[in-house]
C-alpha cells in the first residue's frame, strides 16, 4: 500500500530524535504491548501479520502516533480479525457474555522459548531462481494496495543482483494467510545515482531484499 | 528549516492520548480473562529484551570477529551460524547478515517500511530508528543523516545502505580503532556501541573516548 509508512526517500520530517541511551520501554505499558503481541502471535492463532494493519492507520494518525501506539492499533485488529476478541470487548475491557474462556495462552517457559526460537520463513525447497547473482534488473512498478515489501522509491529502477539468499516465504501473501508462495530473495544494489539522481555521490548504493516476484529483467 | 512535524521520538509524550496507558492495562485485563494472555508470561517477555538481550551480545560478536581473524570470516560469510556460535540466536533473527566497514566503505542499517532489527544481538530498537525522520532519510541522504548525528565521512568513501524490509537483518561490524591492539576481547567488547553496529557513528580510539 503506498501508505505513509513507505516513506523512503521523504524530506522534510524534521531531525532525528537521536538520544544516545534510553531505556528499552520508555512507559511500562510499551513492555506490555509488545509482550502481549508476541504472547499471542505465540499461540499461532492470529492469521494476519504485524504490519498491515499499522499500515493501514491513516497518514496523520500515523505521524501522530507513538511507535507502541501502532502495535496497540496492530494487536487489536489481529485479534478481531483472527476471531479471538470482539470490539465490544476491547470497548468494555471484559469478555462478553458467553465467551468460552481459550485454554492456550502461553505459559511464561514457552514464551521465553518462542523469543529464543529462530523464527522459520525460510524454506528448503526445490524452487527455481529467475536471477543470477551479476545480472541487471528492474524492480517492478507494481502499486498494491494491499501490504509489500517494495519501496515506492525502488519502483522502476534498475539493479544489480548481489547475492541469492535462497527460498522465503513471499510476505505479501503469507501476512494475510493467503499462502507461502515460497520464491527466491535477492539482495540488490541499486546505486544511488539511480534512485535519486546527480545530487547523490556516484560510488554510494541502497540495499534492498526483493523477491523474485518483485523484479523483472532489465 | 523543515516544520517538524511529530516525529515518533518519545519526546512528544506530552501529545499521546492521556488514556494510552489505561487502554493497554483494561486490554490486558481482558485478555487474562479471555485465557489468551498469561500475566506471568508477559512479565517473562519483558525481561528478555529489558535484562537479557540487548547491544552487548553484538558487542562480544564484533570484539571477537576483530581478534580472531577466522571468525571474522564465518561471520562474514554466515552472520546467523557464527553468531549462533556465542550462543545468540531467536526472534527477528533468522538471516543476519554481518557487513564491515572498512577504509573504502561504509555501511548503514535502516528499516524504511517499519522498524526490522537484528533482536538477537542489539535487543530492541532505539525510538530515533523507528522515527520518520531516520526512516524516510537514510536512504536518500545517508551522508547527512551521519554528519547530523556528528561523522563526517570523506567524500571518496562508499556509502552503503541496507534497507531490511524484508527477511534480513543488519549489523555493522565497525572498524577497529587505532591504538587497540593491546586490548584484550572483552576491553574491546566494552569500546564497541550499539550505535556504531547500527552504522550511525564511528567508534572512536579509547584515548580520544568513544562516541555512540
Amino acid at each position: 500500500m503506498n501508505g505513509i509508512h513507505d516513506m523512503g526517500g521523504m524530506q522534510d520530517m524534521g531531525p532525528i530524535p537521536y538520544a544516545k541511551t534510553e531505556p528499552v520501554f520508555h512507559e511500562v505499558w510499551e513492555g506490555r504491548i509488545y509482550a502481549m503481541s508476541y504472547a499471542v502471535q505465540g499461540t499461532g492463532k492470529l492469521r494476519l501479520g504485524l504490519r498491515p494493519p499499522m499500515e493501514a492507520i491513516p497518514a496523520g494518525e500515523y505521524l501522530r502516533m507513538s511507535y507502541y501506539e501502532r502495535w496497540i492499533t496492530s494487536i487489536t485488529e489481529r485479534m478481531v480479525a483472527s476471531d479471538l476478541v470482539t470490539r465490544t470487548e476491547i470497548e468494555r475491557g471484559q469478555p462478553d457474555k458467553g465467551s468460552v474462556k481459550a485454554t492456550f495462552a502461553l505459559s511464561p517457559a514457552d514464551a521465553v522459548a518462542a523469543q529464543f526460537k529462530i523464527p522459520a520463513t525460510r524454506r528448503d525447497l526445490p524452487v527455481a531462481a529467475r536471477f543470477q547473482p551479476g545480472q541487471t534488473v528492474r524492480a517492478r512498478n507494481i502499486n498494491p494496495v494491499t501490504h509489500t515489501r517494495l519501496p515506492r522509491y525502488a519502483r522502476g529502477k534498475s539493479g544489480t543482483i548481489e547475492r541469492d539468499h535462497g527460498v522465503f516465504v513471499f510476505s505479501d501473501t503469507s501476512v494475510y494467510s493467503r499462502g507461502e508462495k515460497p520464491q527466491h530473495l535477492y539482495s540488490v544494489r541499486f546505486s544511488a545515482r539511480e534512485l535519486w539522481g546527480d545530487q547523490a555521490a556516484p560510488q554510494d548504493a541502497v540495499y534492498l531484499d526483493m523477491f523474485d516476484d518483485y523484479l523483472e529483467p532489465a | 528549516m523543515p516544520d517538524h512535524v511529530h516525529a515518533e521520538g518519545h519526546e512528544d509524550h506530552a501529545d499521546l492520548p492521556s488514556d494510552v496507558a489505561l487502554r493497554v492495562k483494561s486490554l490486558e485485563s481482558l485478555l487474562v480473562d479471555k485465557g489468551l494472555v498469561d500475566r506471568a508470561a508477559l512479565d517473562a517477555l519483558v525481561d528478555i529484551y529489558e535484562h537479557k538481550v540487548g547491544p552487548r551480545n553484538g558487542a562480544r560478536v564484533v570484539a571477537r570477529a576483530w581478534v580472531d581473524p577466522a571468525y571474522k570470516g564465518r561471520l562474514l560469510a554466515n552472520g546467523t551460524a557464527a553468531i549462533g556460535e556465542l550462543g545468540y540466536s531467536g526472534n527477528q533473527g533468522a538471516d543476519i547478515r554481518v557487513v564491515e566497514n572498512t577504509a573504502k566503505v561504509h555501511n548503514l542499517v535502516v528499516c524504511t517500511l517499519c522498524s526490522c532489527y537484528p533482536w538477537p544481538v542489539l535487543g530492541l530498537p532505539p525510538a530515533w530508528y523507528k522515527s520518520a525522520p531516520y526512516r524516510s532519510r537514510a536512504v536518500i541522504d545517508p551522508r547527512g543523516v551521519l554528519l547530523e548525528l556528528g561523522t563526517e565521512l570523506p567524500s571518496d568513501i562508499e556509502v552503503r545502505v541496507w534497507d531490511s524490509t524484508a527477511e534480513q537483518r543488519y549489523l555493522v561490524l565497525p572498524e577497529r580503532p587505532a591504538g587497540t591492539e593491546h586490548l584484550g576481547e572483552d576491553a574491546l567488547a566494552a569500546l564497541v556501541t550499539r550505535d556504531a553496529m547500527i552504522g550511525v557513528v564511528k567508534l572512536m580510539p579509547p584515548q580520544k573516548g568513544v562516541r555512540g
